[in-house]
């Protein structure tokens, strides 16, 4: 049964779900510790994902254009915390109106930069082609998202659990009462969350354009499975998200090529099964409501 | 020599409630100052007032030379005002380790320098550093809880029902514990238990529908069955 057509599912849906989780793992983070969900996180995706090949066609360098992606996740990711989100902190409504309207606002803003149609970004030299296992092939690219998510997982899954900044976080999530009695200014914690949050977003937009292409759809597309893959891997925790990002992109993988008119409808059957069976998520604790 | 912390005509609302209306304690610098009264006389909301967390809408609150109503309260907490809420506020995901860490306001070597004491103190906790805070028994947790306050330079503490959901003799071994701090420092404690507030506490102040109705010396109060009966429900 494990023919070449398995491995390609395999590793499409690895990629897919890689692209996922870096939405995921921010998303997941911000609402767990300030219980915002942030509907810009797709946005931020997309636009990385513009920004990226704007920077990757000017400079020529792919490196380049992975760390601008970052920088302007980081800073707009920011900005936005601190210019929109803080005022209206603690009111969850105004909140989810607030980033559902930006999102709006953001997938116009796009098709007016760089207008509506599909873009190439075009793949670095040193990705393209294909690795042979046997009858096996293993394109480059997909093993380099695969690859840089590790990456990006092994490293922030160190930052949140050996630095103090990290475990503050982590403590934030459960108790952010209790984090400042204990002199933390939980207002500055928030806001780098969020930057960081929107910066891994932003690069993983970077790094599917050349796999994805790039165009507008993709923001709305990547925070629905997003928001979907959190909810099963349970809202706040690190390790849910990446959890629920993989079993999302394998599961779109294999159900989109054996019965693609259901692909959606397999993501939102899971979460709708997980939440009947563990209604705090594969790897939270507590209620979906966080008990906040 | 003037009071550690002092609370002058303390006015706080929670939405529309007003739930301390007008109260005035002072803390001294050594000793166990324990806030008394039967359960929604407005301990808690007076705790949770100094820290900042529910703001006075009229009155001075001061620590110190500081005047800190008003202060947001991560920097209360930095002024070395250590607090321990009645549910322990432990982060339960986090192991014990890591729960001291996020609480080590003066760095990790401080930390580290005071831990030795600290787990002298607590000999559990120093069998469970890498445990999961959440797999703690419930005295445990109160041990961890007291701990994350003794690994950074504190001046005062806020001690919220240390009793509470606890089994008796687990209550005695917190009683014990608390008794060795308040060696060290000043405690403004609430408790219900009266049997432990006589056993640790030096001063009270008896709260009763967000007012001080009543205040002295703890000795005192086991002459006064009156009062014990009628704001502690203690019967004589």
């Amino acid at each position: 049964m494990f023919d070449t057509l398995f491995f390609h599912l395999l590793l499409n849906g690895l990629a897919h779900g890689m692209l996922i989780f870096l939405i995921a793992s921010g998303l997941s983070l911000i609402f767990g510790l300030m219980r915002v969900v942030n509907f810009t996180h797709g946005s931020f995706f997309m636009f990385g994902a513009y920004v990226g090949r704007s920077i990757y066609l000017a400079t020529d360098s792919f490196v380049l254009a992975i760390l601008g992606g970052l920088l302007f996740g980081f800073v707009c990711g920011g900005l936005v915390e601190r210019i929109a989100i803080r005022p209206f902190f603690g009111n969850r409504v105004q909140l989810l109106l607030l980033t559902l309207g930006m999102m709006l606002v953001m997938n116009e803003l796009v098709k007016i930069i760089w207008g509506p149609t599909i873009l190439r970004f075009p793949r670095p030299d040193y990705l393209i082609g294909s690795f042979m296992l046997g009858d096996i092939i293993l394109p480059y690219y997909r093993m380099f998202i695969v690859g840089f998510g590790l990456v990006v997982l092994v490293i922030v899954y160190l930052f949140l659990n050996k630095t103090r900044l990290g475990i503050t976080i982590r403590a934030g999530v459960e108790n952010p009462e209790m984090v400042q009695s204990f002199g933390i200014n939980i207002k500055q914690v928030f806001t780098f969350t969020f930057a960081l949050g929107v910066s891994l977003a932003s690069v993983g937009g970077v790094i599917s354009g050349p796999f994805l292409s790039v165009y507008p759809e993709i923001a709305m597309d990547n925070i629905l499975v997003a928001i979907i893959a959190v909810v099963v891997g349970g809202i706040g925790s690190f390790g849910g998200s990446v959890a629920g990002s993989l079993l999302i992109g394998l599961i779109n993988s294999f159900g989109g090529f054996y019965l693609p008119q259901a692909a959606m409808a397999f993501n939102v059957v899971l979460m709708a099964l997980v939440l009947l069976v563990r209604p705090q998520g594969l790897f939270g604790r507590g209620g979906v409501a966080g008990g906040r | 020599m003037n009071p550690l912390l002092q609370l002058n005509d303390v006015n706080t609302h929670i939405h529309d409630f007003h739930i301390l209306e007008g109260i005035s304690i002072q803390v001294p610098r050594e000793g166990v100052t324990v806030l008394l009264g039967r359960n929604g006389a407005g301990k808690t909301t007076t705790l949770r007032t100094i820290l900042g967390f529910n703001p006075p809408s009229s009155g001075e609150i001061r620590f110190d030379e500081d005047l800190i109503n008003g202060w947001a309260p991560f920097r209360i907490g930095s002024l070395g005002i250590g607090y321990v809420p009645e549910d322990r506020g432990i982060f339960s995901g986090l192991t014990v380790y890591e729960n001291l860490k996020v609480a080590a306001r003066d760095g990790v070597k401080e930390m580290d320098r005071r831990l030795e004491k600290v787990f002298e103190l607590f000999p559990d906790l120093k069998r469970a550093t890498k445990q999961q805070a959440g797999t703690l028994s419930g005295g445990q947790q109160q041990m961890l809880a007291l701990a994350r306050i003794l690994v950074s330079k504190n001046r005062l503490l806020l001690i919220d029902e240390p009793s509470s959901g606890l089994a008796p003799i687990i209550v005695d071994r917190v009683a014990e514990a608390i008794s060795e701090l308040k060696k060290e420092l000043p405690i403004l404690l609430v408790e219900q238990n009266y049997n432990m507030a006589k056993q640790i506490g030096d001063n009270y102040y008896i709260i009763d529908q967000g007012r001080c109705v009543h205040e002295g010396q703890m000795q005192d109060l086991e002459d006064k069955p009156e009062l014990k009966q009628r704001y502690l429900g203690v019967s004589v």
